[in-house]
């Protein structure tokens, strides 16, 4: 322990799974100086994946998804404020009710929120939601127990889906719009993007694509919405389903390298600053980093993902308390689930990060599958769908950056499958912001582009 | 007279009561070919690893080498345990719908009382008993009544299926030498006895449902169809022979071990909440099922920088991964609160036990009441007299002398 | 008492939706819903669950930050 920093002030800013998980790493690796957590919801951390499925079904109450810690924390919660700026120089984080808050080490965790409905006369109209917090969760979840004629939902990614699975599973009419040719094809590309509209339509989804909604209508009150193709509905709700906004605004003015793709920040978590140079005391960690990853050609990934806050966190308290080699790189393989329409969608990998899929086991026919996702011959990721006891042999394939198309033999293979084009649209093309953001370039094409926030 | 490989040490008899030692010369050895053609592997990360790839195959009928236990018998289709996705997956499912989750997801723990009553009036029986043998008394008896129960199979018939059932369990040892060839084929003679018996016993439910599985298999269909007669007799004998043969060994493994650490037994008197993670920890150190004898690669795999062609017996040597020191901390040691305990003991994969929460639920309970009511229990005999099996390892006989009930 | 299941590592072998149903439930084939926060009466069941994850995906405390409300 000589020389490690195990003292001293700690400062999380952001109170929820990245938070919590990095306060818990400190202490267990023997973290004894101060340690402040700074959150702008007046809840204590909570579990966000249960709001868009538990929650909407009505089986468990929004405010009764709070997480478990796995030790005394001995920590100084600040809840309820806003952390609105940071003093780099005099190592403060100032918050917006005029205190400031001093510290030896940053970690930022300050993670995203809803991107809001463009247009805020429409967006305030009552019946017109989005859902990130427990509070959003709550309230659209009473909506929908008080019956609504029909539901509109604008994107289909991940949320959106499961925001209209639920929906259907309650036995609601719903919309869903996309402005993209497919339901999860952002994240998933053309082959399953398909599947996701079969299925939906199969489940009495009405699914519009290649559509945007141009305007929602009402008098105060949401009472349907008009779409690019002319037509309209009639509906008593809308949910925005637009991906997510990184929290970064507080640190304009901080000399950080942050923006809207989020802070960036090395391989042990570290923040650059608007230079490029690592700095040594400010740390990032869940939605709102953005970091490199060798097995993604070292492009900067920025992942909203459950798993991420988790192992990020834990490196990034690891290396707060921890000096020169000691410290450790966040190098764990991305991965999430989804839960829609009855089945259980898995990812590891970056599936955005290809050029070909094949149906490696199982078939699309039963809905019952594992797509295997290369690029320039190796494997970068694997989805299965409803078979998840097989995610982890392809894990170890893309960890080796096994040969694309995989090895055959699989005792469920069909036939010969055949490699297709991946087919992952431009994010631009999209209703909803991709949960996986690759912000490199790759050589034959360019993913995303990098705008001034507005 | 065979060679002295490592498989045939393994099997042999003589190193029932520990065969620990020569699963740790394995585990050095990396992969193992033994002279018939036939791999073992022994380590933790391959073992875990093989349960997950989709090209190692169950169904034997994918073997290149002469193998007497495959496909020999004539009516009785092979049961999900023998069988690939998507055959596989279809029948588990439907032996699923009647035993748990989704479609019954409250009838293990519906279990809980029924057990404890039937494991108290087994303790009841000890009554005046000196010396207990903990499986005929206890071990065995108790998994059968409770198969027997859920199945719908009346347990009076207990000395026939225990002979078809003992003919099975010796068909597939893989024990070498001794002529297997008439073991298999008595075993296979066995399972065609006790599938006509059970298909019988499913076909008199046919209108008439009891709230068994049986009568669910013939009554109830589900979006996905139903089990037809022959799998119905196939499922029905694999659920009857897994119910009991394991389970046995599981609590007299159990018991065995306690005994043999006293300071751990203590401690799960004083804290019996500990009992799921004790379970757990015996599952990892002493499993019931010590080796899957039947998988086979459906192409050239590599495991460990060893190519084991397709085709070839692969033999995956669970109890060996379960010690592995590369993955468990202080591995050889009995520790009832083990937290980081992913072990193998009822394997991995799609192919995980099914039975595993009933095992787990009669176990604790009955080494809970065990506990509870056997007032300072003694071994007699250390080490007991073992069943012949190498897969299905455990005491034939544990005798214990108590102070009183 | 709270829960949270990590279901990166979840591959559904439903261990739990069978030992604690009332807590744990599977949704179709292979997804596992959950309520985060059991009730009381449930802690022996919970308890077998989480000893009984085959991947060790479930995590039981006591409510983070409950001092903080």
């Amino acid at each position: 322990m000589l020389g490690e920093p195990r003292d001293g002030r700690i400062v999380v800013v952001g109170a929820s799974l990245a938070g919590l998980r990095a306060a818990e790493t400190l202490r267990a690796e023997g973290f004894t100086g101060s340690l402040t957590l700074i959150g702008e919801e007046t809840h204590p951390p909570y579990d966000r994946p249960p709001l868009s499925k538990q929650v909407l079904l009505g089986k468990v109450p929004a405010d009764r998804t709070g997480l478990p810690q796995r030790r005394r924390l001995d920590a100084d919660w600040k809840l309820g404020v806003r952390a609105g700026g940071l003093d780099p120089v005099g190592k403060r984080v100032l918050l917006d009710d005029g205190a400031d808050v001093p510290f030896d080490r940053l970690l930022i965790a300050t993670g995203t929120r809803a991107r809001p409905w463009p247009h805020p006369d429409e967006a305030a109209m009552d019946g017109v939601f989005t859902l990130r917090t427990s509070g959003d969760a709550a309230a659209l979840a009473a909506r929908l127990a008080a019956g609504p004629r029909r539901v509109l939902v604008v994107g289909a990614g991940f949320t959106g889906s499961e925001i209209a699975s639920a929906c259907r599973e309650r036995g609601l009419d719903v919309t869903v719009a996309e402005r993209g040719p497919a339901p999860l094809v952002g994240a998933l590309g053309g082959t399953l993007g398909e599947l996701a509209a079969k299925l939906q339509r199969a489940h009495g989804v009405d699914l519009r694509c290649g559509v945007t909604v141009t305007a929602l209508e009402g008098d105060g009150r949401l009472t349907g919405a008009q779409f690019s193709d002319g037509t309209r509905i009639d509906a008593d709700i809308a949910v925005i389903a637009l991906g997510a906004v990184r929290n970064t605004e507080w640190l304009a003015e901080s000399g950080l390298a942050a923006g809207p793709r989020g802070v960036t920040c090395d391989a042990g978590c570290r923040a650059f600053d608007m230079y490029g140079i690592v700095t040594d005391d400010i740390f990032a960690a869940g939605d709102v980093a953005r970091f490199p990853h060798p097995l993604f050609e070292y492009q900067l990934l920025s992942l909203e993902h459950w798993g991420n806050a988790v192992a990020q966190a834990e490196v990034a308290a690891h290396n707060m308390i921890s000096t020169g080699p000691r410290r450790r790189p966040h190098l764990t393989v991305p991965a999430f689930w989804s839960s829609q329409f009855g089945l259980n969608i898995k990812s590891v990998g970056v599936p955005t990060f290809s050029d070909q899929v094949v149906i490696a086991q199982g078939s699309l026919k039963d809905a019952r599958l594992v797509a295997v996702y290369g690029y320039r011959g190796r494997v970068t990721a694997a989805v299965s769908v409803n078979q998840a006891r097989s995610l982890e042999y392809y894990r170890h394939l893309i960890e080796t950056a096994a040969p694309f198309p995989p090895a055959p033999g699989a005792a469920d293979q069909r036939e010969s499958p055949v490699p297709v084009p991946s087919d992952v649209p431009d994010p631009k093309l999209l209703s909803h912001g991709p949960t996986v953001a690759l912000t490199g370039h790759l050589p034959d094409r360019r993913l995303t582009v990098v705008q001034p926030a507005r | 007279m065979a060679a002295d490989t490592l498989f045939h040490r393994i099997t042999d008899y003589a190193h029932r009561a520990d065969p620990y030692p020569l699963y740790a010369e394995l585990r050095e050895n990396g992969v193992a070919r033994q002279d018939d053609g036939s791999y073992l592997v022994g380590t933790y990360h391959d073992i875990a690893a093989l349960l997950h790839d989709p090209r190692i195959s169950s169904d034997r009928r994918h073997r290149t080498v002469p193998d007497g236990a495959a496909g020999t018998d004539e009516g009785v289709p092979p049961s999900f345990i023998g069988l690939d996705d998507p055959e596989h997956h279809r029948l588990r499912g439907l032996a699923m719908r009647s035993f748990g989750p989704p479609h019954t997801p409250d009838r293990i723990d519906g279990m809980h009382e029924d057990i404890t009553r039937i494991v108290r009036d087994l303790i009841a029986g000890f009554e005046g008993k000196e010396r207990i043998d903990v499986v005929d008394d206890f071990a065995y008896p108790l998994p059968v009544t409770v198969i027997c129960r859920l199945l719908g199979v009346p347990t009076e018939d207990e000395p026939r299926f225990r002979l078809w059932s003992d003919a099975i369990v010796a068909g597939f040892d893989p024990t070498p030498g001794d002529d297997p060839e008439e073991r298999q084929r008595a075993g296979t003679d066995a399972r065609k006895q006790m599938a006509l018996y059970l298909g019988e016993l499913a076909e008199g439910r046919r209108g008439h449902p009891s709230g068994d599985m049986l009568s669910a298999f013939v009554n109830d269909a589900g979006p996905e169809g139903q089990l037809t007669p022959l799998e119905t007799m196939a499922t029905a004998v694999l659920l009857l022979i897994a119910g009991h043969e394991t389970t046995v060994n599981l609590i007299t493994n159990g018991m065995l071990t306690l005994l043999r650490h006293p300071d751990a037994l203590e401690r799960l008197c004083r804290e019996p909440e500990l009992m799921p993670l004790a379970v757990e920890e015996l599952l990892r150190y002493e499993p019931p099922v010590q080796m899957l004898p039947q998988r086979t690669p459906l192409a050239d795999i590599e495991v460990a920088g060893r190519t084991i062609p397709k085709g070839s017996p692969l033999i995956l040597m669970l109890a060996a991964g379960n010690r592995d020191p590369q993955r468990f901390v202080d591995p050889d040691r009995f520790d009832p609160a083990r937290e980081d305990n992913q072990h193998l003991g009822f394997g991995s994969g799609v192919h995980s036990c099914f039975g595993a929460p009933l095992a787990r639920l009669e176990t604790q309970i009955a080494l809970h009441e065990l506990l509870r009511h056997l007032d300072t229990p003694r071994l007699i005999e250390d080490p007991p007299e073992y069943r012949r099996s190498p897969v299905l390892r455990g005491p034939r006989h544990l005798l214990i002398g108590r102070g009183g009930v | 008492m709270h829960i949270v299941v990590d279901l990166n590592r979840c591959q559904g072998y439903a261990q739990c939706a069978f030992l604690a149903p009332g807590v744990f439930t599977m949704h179709g084939e292979e997804s596992l819903l959950y309520t985060p926060v059991a009730p009381e009466d449930q802690r022996a069941r919970v308890r077998r669950a989480v000893a009984a994850c085959p991947v060790q995906a479930i995590l039981v405390g006591e409510e983070a930050g409950a001092g903080a409300r």
